[in-house]
């Protein structure tokens, strides 16, 4: 089979699988609206106060649904067998892994941009800044899987990888935090983002790039 | 690799060799002890007593000379484990995976004791204990990176694999740390800018400049101590069961 279908049949194939599991494919989701509405009830429901922090609150959230989503990514194909079938085929596994990390996105990171506008209007974020928000999240949930997957990759093959994969991952998701939220508050108040907006988007290809290498390498480990 | 002079690439290969990395690293151990003791005195010496008060920090700026040395120390390491890391996964060599996972709590110590430090400094001259400043917070994230290096190799039973696992992890990190030392330049917050490294000229007096340099070779001979006695004891660990380590163990009973 050639590269290119190979990829397209493991996007296929990913997608169906979460497709017939719609309830799990609605948990992050879920977790993602229910973080954000706790702020409110815990810093206290000031609007100006919420306004404030409403751009941190949302990438936070989003960063947990990210990371509560990332232990799917690899955890049922490893548990049945299929992933070792990967590894023994003819094709790449980075290429492999990239198809296995774009169809993660798609059903975890891209339903987070159409709950987002909506969590921005509850926490009264300036429309101005709407536009840059679902940018950040374009350019940025992407990085949160890519990213992630290294982490899933070094710990599918424990038993308990759960809280060790946070600690992991996190430290490695602080600049895509830093830079994301730091965008929204800058169009919140009015300022130009396209620094940060650049940095996302090399941050993105680059991750693009390079990502899929170590994550084949760490599966290859993971798996013996 | 026929371009390397073959005394060299013996050395290499022979030092790679477990029982004569012991060895050596004991014949070298008290050596070493005895440069870090001498730098150490030297460094303390010059920094605690000859070198003058700062005109705007008073004596709270001499804790530089453990603070600087310590954060430099934190970067350096993290960045010699990625690379331990790379040779580790290209020439799969067991003493750089031993050598990388023995630096991980020594980084973590020296990351540890810059917060610490810098913290101490920072109440008597910005007034609180901490701040979210970009460089302070960068050098916490460093901390979480060299725990997570940790407790991966604690997590994976097979002690190869673990090595393999977190040698990739390493170099994965390795990305945060031009985060961390640009930090000052781009983000303008409460943390001073450079003032060893800029080239042209330091804007630190000499007589402040050399016990820090002191301290920071002091430090690099305190880890290399250190290392050498954690890689040591991760070799004994590793091949309990090969001759040479029960050939040592008559020897020493």
């Amino acid at each position: 089979m050639p590269i290119v279908q190979a990829f397209w049949a493991l996007i296929r194939r990913d997608l169906l699988l979460a497709f017939r599991r719609r309830a799990e494919m609605a948990n992050p989701l879920f977790f993602f609206v229910l973080v954000v509405t706790l702020f409110p009830l815990a810093v206290g429901a000031q609007p100006n106060l919420l306004r404030a922090m409403a751009p941190g609150v949302i990438w936070v959230s989003a960063l947990l649904a990210a990371l509560l989503s990332l232990d799917g990514l690899f955890r049922s194909d490893f548990d049945d067998g299929s992933l070792e079938q990967m590894l023994l085929s003819p094709q790449p596994l980075s290429i492999l892994v990239l198809g296995k990390i774009i169809a993660h996105w798609l059903v975890t990171g891209l339903p987070l941009l159409l709950v987002a506008p909506l969590l921005a209007v509850f926490l009264g974020l300036p429309e101005q800044a709407m536009g840059t928000l679902w940018l950040t999240l374009i350019l940025a949930t992407p990085l949160l899987s890519l990213i992630g997957a290294i982490g899933v990759a070094l710990t599918v093959g424990l038993r308990r990888g759960g809280m060790l994969l946070s600690l992991l991952v996190l430290p490695l998701y602080v600049p895509v935090l830093i830079f994301a939220s730091g965008a929204v508050d800058r169009a919140a108040s009015g300022l130009p983002v396209d620094a940060q907006l650049n940095i996302l988007l090399a941050m993105l290809l680059s991750a693009l790039v390079l990502v899929p290498l170590p994550t084949a390498a760490a599966l290859k480990m993971s798996v013996n | 690799m026929s371009w390397i002079p073959a005394p060299v690439s013996r050395f290499f290969h022979r030092t790679s060799s477990p029982p004569y990395f012991y060895a050596l690293a004991d014949r070298f151990i008290p050596w070493l002890t005895v440069i870090f003791l001498v730098l150490l005195g030297a460094g303390l010496y010059g920094g605690l007593y000859l070198a003058p008060t700062d005109y705007q920090q008073g004596d709270s700026y001499r804790i530089i000379y453990i603070h600087v040395p310590a954060a430099w120390m934190s970067l350096f390491i993290y960045v010699l484990m990625a690379v331990m890391g790379g040779i580790a996964l290209i020439w799969r060599m067991k003493l750089a995976e031993v050598m990388l996972i023995s630096s991980a709590p020594i980084g973590a110590g020296f990351t540890f004791v810059a917060l610490v430090t810098g913290s101490l400094w920072g109440k008597p001259m910005w007034g609180t204990w901490w701040v979210w400043d970009a460089r302070l917070t960068s050098e916490l994230i460093l901390l979480f990176l060299y725990l997570g290096v940790i407790s991966l190799y604690g997590a994976i039973e097979e002690k190869r694999a673990a090595a393999r696992a977190v040698s990739i992890l390493a170099l994965v990190g390795v990305v945060n740390i031009p985060i961390i030392h640009y930090s000052v330049q781009w983000w303008n917050t409460l943390h001073q800018g450079p003032t060893v490294s800029k080239m042209d000229k330091p804007s630190i007096h000499v007589s402040m400049l050399v016990p820090l340099l002191l301290m920071a070779v002091a430090f690099k001979f305190y880890y290399l101590i250190a290392v050498l006695q954690a890689a040591k004891l991760e070799l004994l660990k590793r091949e309990t069961s090969s001759q040479w380590v029960k050939a040592l163990l008559e020897k020493q009973t």
